[in-house]
């Protein structure tokens, strides 16, 4: 692996020099899906549903991370003003649970493989939130996770404002050991202002940018090598978007006293091309 | 006559556009025309310092207990290149003062920060102190946009401290480079040494999340007649820096851009300082940048309004004997008094059963009594530091004639189930609710009574008014 980055990492810094810094991050260009949450209030029901409630109904309850937060499709959790969808996270005492927020997928609505998936975002900040763009295996109930895959555009912790991280999880290579890279931002902050994450995937390889840059390429040898042969390139099949902000839970922690609520996820767009 | 002086400047200021534009013409220098600019250098030391008044250090005077002579270079401790600055902070008692604490100036006529967005600096201790306060802005002038964050930790490794900038736009032109002060309040009395180094303005872009408050970040009242004045306090701002940790800074009140609803009841100028002219009622509001700041207040302004205030943050407080009369003798057990709560004074008490606030005169002291005659409110706000059970309560009494035959005493009782455990809960309680009280012409103990059954409690804003 590491001969890799520095093979990639020379190459990123040739196409630098070329392009004006003008970094060629994606090749995808036939858009294929979108929203630009161009219309007020609910989400388009054509685009997108909604995982509800605390995991205790899926069988998995905090949604197999301890997380704190209950789902719903209220409009206080979820709503499109602006042209931007708002996804809220407040703290509120509701069925049993302290915060609430929403979870919106296009489970059953929009499901493919390969190609380039894209969104303008800006995350909520503080201890405790774990706002994500992610994509998940459309086989998840026959085929139960990590087995399905998981593929994480990008991923925040809210004490950690200038980084974002993604990753993908498979057979032999989830939770903690899953395969990624943080991006960080050394001028500027991603709860401020709106950045775009994407990644371009093709049965070769998935390679992640923030804004114009292309910071990681995951490819099936790199999976082979980092688990010493035991895991499985298993992004071959039609996989679904989601959108969520959680709260607590094993990777971000519980929120503090100093965590501000209510706060909000905003997406101005989500886009998906291919080749 | 404040307004006469304004239109005299605006005349002038007028007047002198006008030879500027007359003069531009004739000497055709329109192209050339720029606004006085001042350097933008953020460096205030590397391993000298850097566009530096000669003095380097101006230490605060020693008449006030400051100790000057415990600042030099240091040529053996650096975080980068050769040198940092070296601070020996003394013991209390040192015949060279009991503390250290100063500025650095710059050494022309201030300088651009407007591009930077936070002083930075490294520091290390000679132990796990803390420095009172850091800042910069303090130019022993105006200090107008003086800035100051409170109890920086010491490690004994170098460590980066970041102070953001409120509003940099309003540093067009800053002489006040660096400002600190630091006693052995952390180490028991024991002097210790810390260093600085690489101190500069950066941008760091990396802040974010600016959330000032004014008033603790309170909503309050402020029951006043014309004439009258106040001054917005508690003047607070919290970043996120691009760690995650809150740094919260305490920014001059010309950061802040205050507003009142309506200025006709009253005004309120760039130092936060309101007068009350007309009756009604306006809202002052502030904030920073276009960040409006949590807190405001009311200003009531009516004919009749009055305040007899015995601990308030915005009133003119009456002197009085004490805030715990410790009655030892009758079975007090009550604890405590005034301490200072995130820069804000409040009465705290701990294993309450019963105390007293005093104001009668006591022990010849010559403070008198209040004439609440004419009052027709006690207002106080009472934070209970504990949970809450049932069969709890706080009983509020107030003594008239305190030692004399005609001495009367009333009763208000709080129940438990009007307080909120480890929240301010407000209360306006009529006088005449106070059952008992034969006459308020000579008010002189406030009591609080728990009889055990609450041991904690803080109390704020206790004043007397009519309406």
């Amino acid at each position: 692996m590491g001969s890799k980055v520095l093979i990639l990492g020379m190459f990123l810094l040739f196409l630098g020099c070329e392009n004006d810094d003008a970094q060629t991050v994606a090749r995808f260009t036939t858009l294929v899906w979108e929203d630009n949450f161009d219309v007020d209030g609910a989400p388009d029901p054509n685009r997108w549903g909604f995982d509800l409630g605390d995991g205790t109904e899926q069988g998995i309850p905090g949604w197999g991370n301890d997380e704190l937060q209950y789902y719903t499709d209220r409009p206080e959790n979820v709503t499109v003003q602006n042209g931007f969808l708002l996804i809220t996270v407040r703290q509120e005492d509701f069925n049993g649970a302290e915060f609430t927020s929403a979870r919106l997928t296009t489970q059953g609505l929009f499901e493919r493989a390969y190609g380039r998936f894209e969104a303008r975002i800006r995350v909520p900040f503080g201890q405790g939130y774990w706002p994500a763009f992610w994509l998940l295996g459309n086989n998840c109930d026959e085929n139960p996770w990590p087995a399905c895959g998981e593929i994480d555009i990008m991923e925040n912790v809210g004490d950690e404002p200038t980084i974002v991280f993604g990753s993908v999880h498979g057979p032999g290579y989830s939770g903690g050991d899953s395969i990624g890279k943080d991006y960080e931002l050394t001028d500027d902050r991603f709860d401020t202002g709106f950045h775009v994450f994407g990644i371009e995937w093709s049965p070769e390889f998935i390679n992640y940018y923030v804004d114009g840059d292309l910071y990681q390429s995951i490819t099936p040898e790199d999976i082979d090598e980092e688990t010493d042969g035991e895991g499985q390139w298993i992004f071959d099949r039609p996989f679904y978007i989601i959108l969520n902000v959680a709260v607590g839970g094993n990777l971000p922690g519980p929120p503090n006293d100093e965590t501000v609520f209510p706060q909000t996820m905003l997406v101005d767009y989500v886009r998906v091309y291919e080749q | 006559m404040k307004n006469l002086i304004y239109i005299n400047v605006r005349r002038v200021l007028f007047l002198s556009l006008g030879i500027t534009f007359f003069y531009s013409c004739e000497r055709d220098l329109s192209e050339d025309v720029q606004f006085a600019t001042f350097p933008v250098n953020g460096d205030i030391f590397t391993d000298n310092p850097v566009g530096l008044t000669d003095q380097f250090f101006d230490s605060f005077d020693p008449a006030t207990g400051a100790n000057p002579e415990g600042f030099d270079r240091d040529d053996e401790v650096a975080f980068e290149g050769s040198a940092s600055i070296r601070i020996d902070v003394p013991a209390p008692d040192d015949p060279d003062g009991g503390f250290i604490g100063g500025i650095f100036l710059d050494r022309g006529d201030g300088r651009d920060l407007t591009g930077f967005d936070a002083l930075t600096f490294y520091v290390k201790g000679s132990t796990t102190a803390t420095i009172g306060e850091v800042g910069f802005g303090t130019d022993f002038g105006e200090n107008k946009f003086a800035v100051t964050a409170n109890n920086i930790r010491l490690s004994t490794d170098w460590r980066k401290i970041i102070i953001p900038i409120p509003d940099p736009s309003k540093l067009v032109q800053e002489r006040g480079m660096f400002f600190f002060s630091a006693g052995t309040q952390s180490t028991n009395g024991f002097g210790f040494t810390f260093w600085i180094d690489e101190l500069r303005f950066e941008r760091l872009g990396t802040i974010g999340q600016s959330r000032p408050s004014i008033l603790g970040g309170n909503d309050s009242r402020f029951p006043t007649t014309v004439g009258e004045s106040l001054t917005i306090g508690q003047l607070q701002q919290t970043f996120n820096l691009g760690s995650g940790i809150n740094q919260t800074v305490i920014p001059a009140p010309s950061y802040f851009d205050f507003k009142s609803s309506d200025p006709n009841v009253a005004f309120v100028n760039e130092l936060g300082e309101v007068t009350v002219i007309n009756t009604g009622t306006t809202e002052i509001t502030a904030s920073i940048a276009g960040v409006l700041a949590a807190g405001r207040i009311s200003v009531e302004s009516s004919e009749t309004a009055q305040i007899i205030s015995i601990f308030s943050d915005l009133f003119a407080d009456i002197p009085v004997d004490n805030f715990n009369g410790f009655f030892l003798p009758d079975g007090q057990t009550t604890l405590g008094g005034v301490i200072e709560e995130d820069g804000n004074n409040i009465i705290d008490y701990t294993m309450l059963n019963f105390v007293a606030i005093e104001f009668y005169g006591r022990d010849n002291s010559g403070i008198p009594p209040v004439d609440a005659t004419e009052m027709t409110l006690l207002n106080l706000e009472i934070r209970v530091n504990e949970n809450i059970d049932s069969g709890d309560f706080i009983n509020i009494q107030l003594q008239n004639a305190v030692g004399a035959p005609n001495a009367s005493i009333g009763t208000f009782q709080i129940p438990g189930s009007s307080l909120i455990a480890n929240e301010w809960v407000e209360f306006q309680i009529p006088l005449t609710s106070f059952s008992g009280l034969a006459a308020r012409n000579a008010i002189g103990q406030l009591f609080f009574v728990s009889d055990g059954t609450i041991s904690n409690i803080s109390v704020d804003n206790i004043f007397f008014s009519a309406e």
